[in-house]
């Protein structure tokens, strides 16, 4: 099977990829073209041209991981494409593939992996109050930082009920939850999908001299600045 | 109900949002930010306006941030979304509320995708039978949180102690929203309003007394960006469209922002104080930001609550301007403290936007 029949399995291409008419509305809306050198337009246009070496080379470029995936090409187009939904299916493909090590941009599916599956399978949230780290967000203010230092009795005040049993705010997520949140991982790829991102990411490492635990740091901070118009 | 004129045209806009009994689930950002908020959803749902709105501990995380970061397959999120469904169903429930925006575009999506492609429906049921031994009905309904407060906008604008008005002039507020792109975007049908003419947010702030004010930049993304906020090194992506709104809006001189979104009000926040501290530059008045609020935040403060057992000590830009033009009481000495008045100290204020 080649990329583009590959690429044709995926449910979200075939929602998100009709006939585009190289119009550039979606591009005209995306924040992402606003910020970054990027063009759906042109993404979509590579793609429908079936051509082989010209997705492999989208697949190992930073290109495809600027998008934001806020959907708001999905709006406008006249042609009912989602731009936002191809790049989903790409994004999937770089991963399957272990293109994504290829592009700085790509690179960052590492860190990504390790905190919102770890989330996930730790605690049963994306997000939580002992993975958020005031260090790695300072933009959340002083006032965060205060209610860093004061989980536990912040929480209490405005009525959480921070890892305590029964329902409620930021509950603890019983451990047989979390069971089956790990045998829906194993079941559907998930855990497969984890364990090809850091044998990927270690060899890539390797290569770049650093440890997995360096390179996570250093793929989570560093911007070489490439991806801007100078 | 039969529509006629442009009546006919305006429904095409809105949603028949089911009257009681929700099977309701939780946000993983919203927890986080405004765990005030996600109180506060079930109090007036429950006890101000008698709902019966459901919550099982057992549910979790719909997986929705993790899939926008490509980190999980769609079938995992999926087959997390089918657990939900079928811990609703097992409740006895059909009307399914969850309190996020991506998490309310991910149940569409799901629900969407099986409609089209029903192999993958029973794929899912498969993975789900497999690895939970569960089963599920589909909901009849999924509601946005914001989707109930809207319904019941006027019941609680009955009962408010508190309008949306200057108390000295007598003017009503001038509010802009920010609708979250997950909520009608994606599947435009599913908000009310749908992508052109969002209204769930504006239902509210016209009904509790306070004007809608437009924007050019209204319908563009708060910058979150799933991968863009959470990796430090992408983070000007979200702070620059953020930026973009503020400078958009600024002409117009809101007195509030409204957000639909569980990750808004945070970017909306969190970007002004950025702004301030980076640039110097405030958009509120008397070199405060403009206050940011979540639905609930403001049915609660029209419902006479306490600002501080609602969280508003939680946000970056300062409140207290906002409260007192409206006349709300509140303690300022008590904002920062614990259960029976534990001293936890303060926050240190930003250099130049200003907080108390
Ligand atoms: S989903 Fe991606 S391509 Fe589409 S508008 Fe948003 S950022 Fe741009
Ligand atoms: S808006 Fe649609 S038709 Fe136009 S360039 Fe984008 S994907 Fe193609």
């Amino acid at each position: 099977m080649n990329l583009y029949e590959e690429l044709c399995k995926d449910y979200r291409f075939r929602e998100g990829l009709h006939t585009c008419i190289n119009c550039g509305t979606c591009t005209a809306i995306c924040p992402a073209a606003e910020f970054y050198r990027y063009d759906p337009r042109r993404i979509v246009d590579i793609v429908q041209r079936k051509n082989e070496d010209e997705i492999e080379a989208l697949l190992k470029s930073d290109t495809i991981w600027y998008c934001g995936e806020c959907m708001s090409c999905s709006t406008r187009c006249p042609r009912t494409n989602t731009p936002g939904l191809v790049i989903m299916a790409l994004r999937a493909m770089s991963i399957r593939h272990g293109f994504f090590t290829a592009s700085e941009k790509g690179r960052q599916v590492y860190p990504l992996t390790k905190l919102l599956t770890g989330n996930i399978l730790n605690y049963g949230y994306c997000v939580y109050p002992e993975t958020f780290k005031w260090e790695d967000h300072q933009e959340s203010g002083p006032v965060f930082k205060w209610h860093l230092e004061h989980l536990k009795d912040d929480f209490e005040r405005i009525g959480a009920n921070y890892q305590g049993t029964g329902p409620g705010v930021l509950r603890r997520i019983p451990q047989e939850d979390r069971d089956e949140l790990k045998a829906i991982f194993d079941e559907t790829g998930a855990t497969d999908q984890i364990n090809l991102v850091e044998r990927c990411s270690k060899a890539k490492a390797e290569e770049m001299g650093m440890t997995l635990e360096e390179y996570g740091k250093y793929t989570f901070e560093y911007n070489s600045g490439n991806d801007f118009d100078k | 109900m039969i529509y006629q004129g442009k009546q006919k045209i305006w429904a095409d806009y809105q949603k028949e949002i089911p009257d009681d009994h929700w099977y309701y689930v939780r946000s993983c950002i919203r927890q986080n930010f405004f765990p005030g908020s996600e109180k506060m959803f079930t109090k007036i749902t429950r006890d101000d306006l008698g709902l019966d709105m459901h919550e099982n501990a057992h549910h979790t995380t719909c997986g929705g941030i993790a899939y926008h970061c490509d980190t999980i397959p769609q079938e995992t999120v999926m087959t997390i979304v089918a657990r939900q469904f079928a811990l609703m169903t097992e409740a006895g429930y059909e009307n399914y509320c969850c309190s996020c925006i991506t998490s309310f575009g991910n149940y569409i999506e799901t629900l969407e995708s099986w409609h089209e492609f029903p192999e993958l429906e029973a794929r899912i049921r498969e993975h789900l039978w497999k690895s939970c031994k569960r089963e599920f009905n589909k909901p009849k309904y999924i509601a946005h949180t914001s989707d109930v407060i809207y319904k019941h906008r006027n019941e609680i604008a009955e009962k408010a102690k508190f309008r949306l008005v200057d108390k000295n002039t007598g003017e009503p507020l001038r509010g802009v929203e920010h609708i979250g792109c997950h909520y009608n975007k994606m599947f435009p049908s599913k908000g009310v309003g749908g992508a052109e003419y969002p209204y769930v947010l504006c239902g509210m702030i016209e009904s509790w007394g306070g004007q809608v004010i437009d924007y050019p930049e209204r319908r563009h993304c708060c910058g979150y960006g799933f991968r863009q906020y959470h990796i430090k090194a992408n983070r000007g992506y979200s702070f620059a469209n953020t930026h973009k709104k503020f400078e958009s809006m600024e002409p117009y001189h809101p007195d509030f922002i409204l957000t639909n979104c569980p990750g808004c009000p945070y970017f909306l926040d969190r970007w002004q104080y950025v702004t301030a501290e980076t640039e110097g530059k405030t958009y509120g008045r008397n070199g405060c930001g403009i206050p940011v609020f979540t639905y609930e935040e403001l049915a609660s403060l029209v419902l006479g609550y306490d600002p501080w057992d609602i969280g508003l000590q939680m946000h970056q830009v300062a409140v207290e301007p906002f409260l007192d033009r409206i006349g709300i009481e509140y303690d300022p000495g008590a904002k920062y403290l614990g259960v029976n008045k534990k001293d936890l100290g303060r926050p240190s204020l930003p250099e130049h936007m200003v907080c108390f």
